[in-house]
């Protein structure tokens, strides 16, 4: 996620740690360089060619999206259809209930499961040092490393109507007097997909703020202290505003995948009885694409998805550099 | 001046105690799953029906998992897993420590060009449908090569391991080759030996990456049995209460077995494919939370 800042402070850092001025071989010829870096250039070709293969390939096979493809044919005796297949994905009002349940998930996911790591990395920092800090931190690791097919077991059993925790919970707190059939209602599923990601994610999440706030001048909350801050002033007048531009990096990044938030929890967590809520894009495609081999219908889906993603990260970015100065590229 | 200092530890420790009661109250919402799981792993399964059991078996025994391992499917399924994390976390390894290497290097002439050509599969991908038709192309489906061969290369693991081959000091590399190591060695020798914490973070994403990994098994393996993953075989097992969660490629034998499999025995196959993972994950956390950090400051 946070890797695109590196790649550019890693060139220009590269470039100013360069003690030898590379003047005089940019002279010699193209072949004469190559040569004397055999090794370097043995040791990435190999895997330029395979990214290219299996990254930017597949970009290539868009073009099935203008085409009824028949998997018997070859390419070239495809049938080329313009943009019949984006007309009919537009007609479609599944497409639109699909990317309302798309856009309602990871706007959630992008609030709360942004919020919410945030708050726990501020919290989790006030206890400075301690056992107890470590213990917390291990603990809020573990569901990062099971699966969603895991998850989602688990998720069926905590909400499960005979015997599920929650709903033992809330009846012994008197809160409801009947068990809700949360994996059975399809005005539920949002709240459960986003409620699971934070149960997963959360403290994974919050290991890059950690690390962040480590990096606060520690002589701000010396000064804080001097001033009579409490520490809960302290945490959002000095800690808050010391991770801002992690925050903002990060920001950017998940705008970039709002549309494009993957497909394993939706597909762990839903059932018959939900799927008006719990289908999204890459389910679509999936469903309408591959399933029933409409691979040019399934293309476009794919190709729609590809580019609004790339659309929302450039617009976010742009717009984040305009407002704070922060940006990813 | 005095009362006001008074009142001031006192609301500090009001903070305080907000504080543990809060995060004890996270750790046990953690925690509680995976103790549910296993005390009804460990109980007995006719037991089990009659509810109630929270984090402590009722009825002790080790007959769900005894049963659980005369079924074929859960050891084939646990072969081809290991199988697979192991090739998959070597060739990620080799393939993004390499890459790093050279685009470390500043006197590389294809450096911009190779970092540059990385970062852009960041952003974009051709998406699910191309990705198949690809697969099917190059006649991977129905194979093991499925599994390890499109991700073996990863931009993401490639920037962590060369952004900490930059804070490595140059002069190493400098003397190497003026003592005539070629590339490849100062690899090997000088460099790769002094990169092991990131290359230990790098391995246990990689290796939970394909332990995890369910979907590919589902779409392209599902009617191979022989090649079918642990989590794979936990899905189909799970599935029969899940009311069938778009499962089309179950109709076989394990199907039916699970549809048999009462609580205890679908709880105690989830212990199994979580465990090697947990047992493993707190030995490596002072690495991967350096890895993570190496990120994280820079941007």
């Amino acid at each position: 996620m946070i890797v695109k800042a590196l790649t550019e402070n890693g060139v220009t850092a590269n470039e100013s740690v360069t003690p030898h001025p590379p003047a005089k071989r940019k002279r010699s010829g193209f072949w004469s360089s190559v040569l004397q870096q055999k090794y370097l250039y043995l040791m990435s070709l190999p895997f330029v060619i395979w990214v290219f293969i299996f990254s930017y390939v597949p970009v290539w096979g868009w073009l099935m999206a203008f085409q009824k493809y028949k998997p018997a044919k070859s390419f070239s005796e495809q049938e080329w259809v313009g943009l019949a297949n984006f007309k009919e994905l537009f007609q479609d009002e599944r497409f639109y209930l699909v990317l309302r349940n798309t856009l309602a998930m990871s706007i959630l996911g992008l609030i709360v499961g942004f919020v919410v790591p945030i708050l726990f990395a501020v919290l989790l920092n006030e206890l400075r040092g301690s056992i107890f800090k470590r213990t917390v931190q291990t603990v809020s690791y573990l569901p990062h490393f099971v699966s969603w097919v895991v998850v989602g077991g688990i998720v069926y059993k905590t909400l499960s109507i005979d015997g599920g925790i929650v709903n033992d919970l809330l009846i012994w707190m008197n809160v409801i007097d009947e068990p809700i059939q949360f994996m059975a209602q399809g005005k539920y599923f949002w709240g459960v997909v986003t409620a699971a990601d934070i149960w997963k994610e959360t403290g994974w999440n919050a290991i890059i703020y950690l690390a962040a706030i480590t990096g606060i001048d520690k002589e701000l909350y010396e000064a804080a202290k001097v001033d009579g801050a409490g520490r809960i002033k302290q945490m959002f007048n000095i800690t808050l505003p010391g991770i801002r531009s992690t925050i903002m990096v990060l920001l950017i990044m998940n705008i970039g995948h709002l549309i494009g938030i993957g497909f394993e929890k939706q597909f762990q967590l839903q059932n018959n009885l939900v799927t008006d809520y719990s289908e999204v894009l890459d389910l679509y495609a999936l469903k309408y694409g591959i399933q029933i081999s409409r691979f040019s219908y399934g293309t476009a889906i794919s190709m729609f998805t590809s580019v609004v993603s790339v659309i929302l990260l450039f617009t976010a970015n742009g717009v984040m550099k305009k407002l704070t100065k922060e940006s990813i590229m | 001046m005095a009362g006001k200092a008074f009142q001031m530890t006192k609301s500090e420790r009001a903070f305080d105690i907000f504080l543990y009661v809060f995060l004890t109250l996270v750790m046990i919402v953690t925690l509680y799953p995976f103790l549910n799981v296993l005390a009804i792993s460990l109980n007995e399964s006719t037991d089990t029906v009659r509810g109630g059991i929270y984090i402590w078996p009722r009825a002790f025994t080790l007959e769900n998992y005894e049963r659980i391992f005369s079924y074929t499917g859960l050891i084939q399924g646990f072969k081809i897993s290991l199988l697979r994390t192991i090739s998959g976390t070597l060739l990620g390894l080799i393939s993004a420590s390499m890459l790093a290497f050279t685009l470390s290097r500043p006197e590389f002439r294809a450096r911009k060009f190779v970092s540059v050509f990385l970062a852009l599969t960041m952003y974009f991908s051709g998406g699910m449908v191309p990705m198949y038709i690809l697969m099917r192309d190059m006649n991977l489906i129905g194979t093991f090569w499925i599994y390890i061969l499109p991700g073996a290369v990863s931009a993401f693991n490639v920037f962590i391991i060369r952004s900490f081959m930059d804070g490595l000091p140059f002069a190493l590399q400098e003397s190497a080759k003026l003592d005539g190591a070629n590339d490849f060695k100062i690899f090997y020798k000088i460099i790769l030996p002094l990169c092991k914490p990131v290359l230990a973070t790098i391995a246990l994403f990689l290796a939970v990456g394909q332990w995890n990994e369910w979907f590919t098994t589902y779409l392209y393996n599902g009617n191979k049995a022989h090649l079918t993953t642990l989590q794979y075989e936990l899905m189909k097992v799970l599935a029969t209460t899940n009311q069938g969660s778009g499962m089309v490629n179950a109709n076989d034998m394990a199907q039916q077995m699970a549809q048999i499999s009462p609580e205890s025995i679908k709880m105690a196959i989830t212990i199994v494919v979580t465990v090697p993972i947990l047992v493993v994950y707190p030995f490596l956390q002072k690495y991967f939370v350096g890895g993570m950090t190496l990120g994280a400051v820079k941007a």
